[in-house]
């Protein structure tokens, strides 16, 4: 099962990179939102805007790009390239945990690179805040992959597969408060976010950007991220394998 | 181990409806069998079922020496699946997806093995998605067979297809047989295609098999020698002196056209002549033919309409 998960990863990584395309266009957005959202944001936040947008967008990045995931499945179902998969030996979970290692690993690129674009608009973070806060958005890029797999999978329809996925994803962004900060909300809309586990990665991304490791924030936000990633990985697998027993 | 294929009762139905409604088969090892049918009458289904990619509602079978419902993994390695509409991803290049084929199936040196791969069916190392339908079907199949599985399932291998390139994808399936031993099982809803190709076919209609047979014996039994013959003198005294032979099966007249059902044999000619001659009617004009397995088809879809009506 290991041996098929790399062997999968490694095809899926390389066909990524390949298409160059779809992942410079997969960052721009967040990169676009950086330059164009953040020197506004700046006006009313004050100088430390990009310590508490940056992580924001690191967060909107994570929901945008696994959690259209699905899209490629649906991509190789229609080829059949997913059916050839289905009649060699490799394990069912493989043909779906390789997948959702390429999309992490993926993800990190572009959070570097992110990170990388903030940090010439003035966004400093130290060294150990940085890798905490990668390691925070591991758990929530590779459950929400799976999820999109399961979800592209039941539904099996590609037209439909982008709009019902927005329509999930973009609340979840607003909920989460990443673009701007949940306390200036109303405590109705407070409370409907404190349900998404998204709320408490970005909370505890700017935790650790900000060099804040002993708080109960980043603790939270560990302990939420990790959770989801094990409920929306059993959910994912389990959908998987059953659609492919 | 002489049976490949061992299947008994095989039935799916998709909520509710019949798909596949127990179906028999048994392939020997290196036999090329054909599954042939027209759309829909579950060909696709049966494959599908015996290749562990959809749990039959009913049915056992065994497949290259593994239980498919019990051990459907140790069937998945020795068996190859070529999809009906294709298995590639049109951003890849051929070797990679060769390649990637090869080392989940454990093949030692996998990329040598795809490199004999590509020159074995004729290929380049390019995008798949700048080849020609032919080439792209050719290398399905090479997929299909990197792990030399001792059986091979191609779901209609030339649909589609130009003439050329359809007799190049026989070749290579011929020689998967006569070079590596490789069983072949196909679907097809060419006759032509069976009867080019398969030493056995199973004629497959409305989730059932109907028949089955050599080519020849399919063309025999079913569709017996046609003898066409103008005549000019008097018709019904011609066909009555025709009709009487003990191998004339049926006569039908258009005009002053008979045209005989026979039983086969390299003495009907003499032998319809002879009649002729002792009725004193001068034939025109004689043609003898062969059935094809069109004429088999429509032979049985007939028996089988005349079935439902009674
Ligand atoms: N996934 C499915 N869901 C519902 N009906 C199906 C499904 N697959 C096939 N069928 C039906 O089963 C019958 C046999 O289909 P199929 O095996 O694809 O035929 P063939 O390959 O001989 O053309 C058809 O009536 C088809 O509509
Ligand atoms: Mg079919």
């Amino acid at each position: 099962m290991p041996r098929d998960t790399w062997l999968l990863f490694r095809h899926q990584l390389r066909l990524t990179l390949g298409g160059w395309f779809g992942l410079v266009f997969g960052v721009l957005q967040p990169v676009l939102n950086l330059v164009l959202f953040g020197p506004l944001l700046g006006t009313y936040l004050g100088h430390d805007s990009w310590q508490v947008f940056v992580p924001g967008v690191l967060i909107q990045l994570s929901l945008l790009s696994p959690g259209l995931a699905g899209f490629g499945i649906l991509f190789d179902a229609r080829f059949g390239v997913l059916e050839r998969l289905r009649v060699t030996p490799a394990s069912r979970l493989a043909l779906l945990l390789g997948r959702v290692l390429t999309n992490t690993v993926v993800l990190l690129g572009q959070a570097v690179l992110v990170i990388a674009v903030g940090a010439a608009f003035g966004f400093r973070v130290p060294v150990a805040g940085l890798l905490i806060g990668l390691a925070l958005l591991v758990p929530l890029a590779a459950g929400l992959a799976a999820l999109s797999y399961a979800f592209a999978l039941t539904l099996r329809r590609q037209e439909l597969f982008a709009p019902l996925s927005s329509t999930f994803v973009v609340p979840m962004l607003l909920l989460s408060g990443a673009l701007l900060p949940m306390s200036a909300a109303p405590g109705w809309l407070d409370a409907v976010s404190r349900a998404t586990p998204f709320r408490y990665g970005v909370e505890a991304l700017r935790a650790a950007f900000a060099g804040r490791y002993a708080s109960g924030t980043l603790t939270a936000g560990l302990a939420v991220s990790v959770v989801f990633a094990v409920a929306a990985l059993t959910i994912g697998t389990r959908t998987f394998t059953r659609r492919h027993s | 181990m002489d049976h490949v294929i061992e299947a008994r009762g095989l039935a799916k139905s998709f909520a509710g409806a019949d798909a596949v409604r127990g179906v028999d088969l048994t392939v020997r090892a290196g036999e090329i069998v054909g599954f042939l049918g027209p759309n829909g009458a579950g060909k696709t289904t049966t494959l599908r079922m015996l290749t562990t990619l959809l749990r039959p509602t009913a049915g056992t079978a065994t497949v290259a020496g593994h239980d498919l419902i019990a051990d459907p993994a140790g069937v998945r390695r020795r068996i190859g699946y070529v999809a009906q509409g294709g298995s590639t991803n049109p951003s890849c290049t051929a070797l990679q997806e060769l390649v990637l084929q090869a080392r989940l199936y454990r093949t030692p040196d996998a990329p040598a093995r795809s490199r004999d791969l590509l020159a074995e069916f004729d290929l380049a190392d390019r995008p798949i998605g700048s080849m020609s339908g032919g080439q792209r079907r050719r290398l399905d199949i090479a997929l299909g067979v990197v792990h030399r599985p001792a059986v091979v399932f191609l779901d209609e291998p030339t649909t589609g297809l130009d003439p050329q390139s359809r007799s190049a994808l026989w070749d290579h399936v011929r020689r998967l047989r006569d070079r590596h031993g490789t069983t072949v099982f196909l679907t097809t809803h060419y006759l032509d295609e069976a009867d080019a190709l398969c030493d056995r076919v199973l004629i497959i209609d409305r989730g059932r098999v109907v028949e089955e047979g050599s080519p020849e014996e399919l063309k025999a039994r079913l569709g017996g020698d046609v003898v066409t013959l103008e005549i000019s003198g008097d018709v019904p005294h011609a066909r009555s002196a025709l009709a009487g032979l003990a191998s004339v099966r049926e006569v039908r007249v258009t005009g002053r056209t008979l045209r005989l059902t026979v039983a086969p044999g390299d003495r009907i000619l003499i032998e319809l002549t002879r009649a002729l001659d002792a009725a004193g009617v001068e034939p025109l004009s004689i043609q003898h033919t062969r059935p094809t397995l069109d004429d088999v088809f429509l032979a049985l879809t007939d028996r089988e309409a005349a079935a439902r009506a009674a």
